[in-house]
């Protein structure tokens, strides 16, 4: 039986195991949107904004491990996926993403909302398709879930002209699937893998340095027994946090430009950082000449362009992480049983590290009468127990979210790493609602940062997403401001927002809570309120304007030169100079 | 230091963009690029010229197989390979230029595939010395153009067949 290709694009998504799309109608997608709407397997969850689309559907795929989908239209509504592309692709999220064309006979000719979203997208997806044939589209849709799912996962495009959604060819989605010019390693190299743990025995002040590509392999599991078992302590980058407990004694909490000093001036001591899954990002390095300067480097990635970028590599691992670090404990596990008591050999260095957490914890001035915005996220941690998924977007609050919100569980913190995208925290979370809808989803933002995306307020309140949104309102771009206070001589130039929205009003406006604390005893009894309601909260918190974000690393300064208070630094915080290391591999 | 650098592609539309988008994109310099097709009629052949460090070409060749498109690459320069480009030179000859201008062709092996009463066009193909040389002798003259192909490459077949003697008159 022929049937369309509206219909067989849904057909396909069915066989995928897809069952939610995230997306806006137009023009050219009706076909596809009037066969959506007989459709009782997918949920289609329609957006304000197809930017709003977009994130959601990274949040739904950053918490589930699926395939996110997308479905816009074509021109203006193909480019408004356009920055969640890229943040997509900066992060390694996959998603599938689908574009309605004009009709094939029209295209080229500047036809109404016609955009050549395949040339526009093509830096920015891993990979893209223009159907040309109807016959096409069942293998490409299946192609594309592989590519945007398999290795290094990223966002495909699929751009469907509107005469291919209505032309008719009988339907057959392909069970197998192989590109000739495709095969991502999975397997790590078993000599390196040899190596690595001969280096990781012989260590005597290792660090594991975690990225996000622990959490998209599901490796937290072997990211934390090869931690126990070899007494390594544990920092992790933005996009790695929850993949090794946070409250885990070996856990130094994040490392880099506003990471903990303990972590990185431990990576600057280390004599062997086993990078895995992550990507030597220069917000991480510092002034890179200057970062992890006398040790070895294991690096493991599934990205062989990540090894050896941007920085030297001694034992490099193209692999799979889950399956490499299986590999490698499994070696260690053989190894350490002949040789005895690695905490013991490890001992000083986890004195260090203790003495270092000591002398420079993570900390704040609490202040009776003005909320510190620290002092939030500590108390939504606590009432939280610690258990929610928790989205952010982008300045400072991000930055006291990953510093002070202790992250036990991978897959449930959600924010905008590579790209720094403002506006991606609220429909994330609202994507990790719709995975999760008895989950408990928290987006900290800022009130720079939730002006970006706030229209998805209607899709939050239609669809039922009981987000809370706990807006930490300092009437600046945050982060702007305190970049220009440092390094601008106090010149706030257009950084003060003058007049935000009446944020409590606004949530109301859209039928959603809203609940404001203005003084610190207020602040407890507003996220309670907030966490009791079943519906979308907006939890405005007037903080101090005046603070910021440290530790800090001033950009192209070095990690362990970190500045602690305001203003400029007075003390010099270099560690002890490091005998060179025992050069552990040829040794 | 200069590479060649062979890549085998599927013969799709939008490719070349992806590989010239991939240069553009990351800072990479591309000094000449040529494609073909191949006796696969899905794969086409590109030459790809580019110049940077040891670090940058490493990056080069692993974002090149980073496309999915690419199906393989192979830095050329590393192995014995021969390398060759075709220039179409259109000289002004005055009267007494014009055997000059035939004298410089033959030298280089070259062919005047057009004339009028005032130009040559002259072919020639070889290294890029060859070509660069033949130019400088030509420039006294009077160049009015010159299209240039880019260099192709293609590696140097192993000599197996001396092997295969060896190996038979090893085992017999």
């Amino acid at each position: 039986m022929k049937i369309s290709g509206s219909q067989i694009l849904i057909e396909s998504l069915k066989k995928e195991g897809v069952d939610t799309i995230f997306g806006l109608p137009g023009g050219v997608v009706l076909g596809i949107f009037d066969a959506l709407y007989q459709e009782k397997a997918l949920k289609v969850i329609l957006t304000r904004h197809e930017q709003g689309a977009m994130h959601m559907a990274e949040g739904y795929a950053k918490v589930t491990g699926k395939t996110g989908v997308v479905l816009v239209t074509s021109g203006p509504g193909a480019t408004n996926t356009v920055t969640g592309l890229v943040d997509a692709y900066m992060d390694s999220i996959p998603l599938v993403v689908i574009t309605g064309q004009v009709p094939s006979h029209l295209i080229g000719n500047d036809a109404f909302q016609e955009a050549d979203i395949v040339g526009i997208s093509r830096p920015c997806t891993k990979y893209n398709y223009l159907v040309k044939d109807v016959n096409d589209l069942a293998a490409t849709i299946k192609e594309a879930f592989y590519i945007a799912s398999t290795g290094r996962p990223g966002p495909v495009l699929i751009d469907l002209p509107k005469d291919v959604t209505f032309a008719q060819t009988e339907f057959k989605y392909p069970d197998k699937v192989s590109v000739r010019s495709y095969n991502p390693t999975v397997q790590g190299n078993k000599w390196q893998i040899k190596q690595a743990a001969l280096a990781i025995s012989r260590a005597r002040k290792p660090v594991l340095y975690v990225g996000g590509g622990v959490v998209l392999s599901n490796a937290h599991d072997e990211i934390r027994q090869l931690a126990e078992m070899t007494q390594i302590p544990v920092t992790m980058t933005l996009m790695g946090l929850g993949a090794f407990p946070g409250t885990h004694p070996l856990s130094m909490g994040m490392l880099g430009m506003h990471g903990t000093a303990y972590a990185n001036w431990a990576v600057h001591d280390c004599d062997l950082l086993i990078a895995v899954g992550a990507r030597f990002d220069d917000r991480v390095t510092g002034k890179i000449a200057d970062f992890a300067p006398n040790c070895n480097v294991i690096h493991i990635d599934i990205d062989p362009t990540s090894i050896r970028k941007n920085f030297k590599v001694d034992v490099p691992i193209v692999g799979d992480v889950k399956t490499v670090l299986g590999e490698l404990n499994g070696i260690l596990k053989e190894s350490l049983e002949s040789n005895g008591d690695l905490a013991a050999i490890r001992r000083s260095w986890h004195d260090q590290i203790e003495k270092w957490k000591k002398e420079r914890p993570l900390v704040y001035a609490q202040e009776p009468t003005v909320i510190k915005p620290q002092f939030v996220i500590e108390k939504l941690y606590e009432l939280s127990h610690g258990n929610a998924i928790v989205s952010t977007d982008v300045g400072q609050h991000q930055m006291w979210a990953a510093q002070f919100y202790k992250f036990n569980r991978s897959r449930t913190f959600l924010s905008s790493g590579g790209l720094g995208t403002m506006g991606y925290g609220f429909p994330a979370a609202l994507g990790a609602q719709a995975a999760f809808r008895d989950s408990l989803v928290i987006n900290i933002s800022g009130d720079g940062s939730i002006q970006m995306n706030i229209q998805e307020m209607a899709t939050a309140v239609v669809e039922n997403l009981p987000v809370k949104v706990a807006i930490l309102n300092n009437r600046y771009l945050g982060m702007v401001r305190q970049w220009q206070q440092l390094f601008y001589d106090h010149r706030y130039s257009s950084s003060y927002l003058d007049t935000t929205p009446d944020f409590v009003k606004l949530a109301e406006a859209y039928g959603a809570v809203g609940l404001r604390a203005t003084r610190p005893d207020e602040v407890e009894e507003v996220i309670r309120k907030a966490l009791e309601v079943k519906k979308p909260v907006i939890m405005d918190f007037i903080v101090d304007p005046n603070e910021n974000v440290y530790p800090m690393v001033p950009a192209g300064g070095s990690n362990f030169a970190m500045v602690f208070e305001d203003p400029k630094p007075v003390r010099d915080d270099k560690p002890s100079k490091q005998p060179s290391p025992d050069s552990i591999l040829t040794a | 230091m200069i590479r060649i650098i062979s890549v085998q592609v599927e013969n799709k539309f939008g490719v070349l963009s992806r590989v010239a988008g991939l240069f553009s994109g990351r800072g990479f310099n591309i000094e000449s690029l040529s494609v073909g097709t191949t006796t696969d009629p899905s794969i086409s052949q590109m030459t790809i010229v580019t110049e940077g460090d040891e670090r940058i070409i490493e990056q080069i060749i692993k974002q090149l197989n980073k496309l999915i498109d690419v199906i393989k690459v192979t830095d050329l320069t590393e192995n014995e390979h021969v390398e060759r480009e075709m220039a179409l030179i259109k000289v002004h000859t005055r009267a007494e230029d014009r055997a000059e201008a035939l004298r410089i062709a033959d030298i280089f092996r070259g062919r005047v595939i057009d004339s009028t009463p005032t130009t040559y066009t002259i072919e020639v193909s070889g290294e890029i010395r060859k070509i660069e040389a033949m130019i400088n002798l030509l420039r006294p003259l009077g160049i009015k153009e010159i299209v240039r192909t880019g260099r192709i490459a293609i590696a140097r077949e192993e000599i197996k067949l001396f092997a295969q003697k060896e190996k038979k008159a090893a085992e017999g």
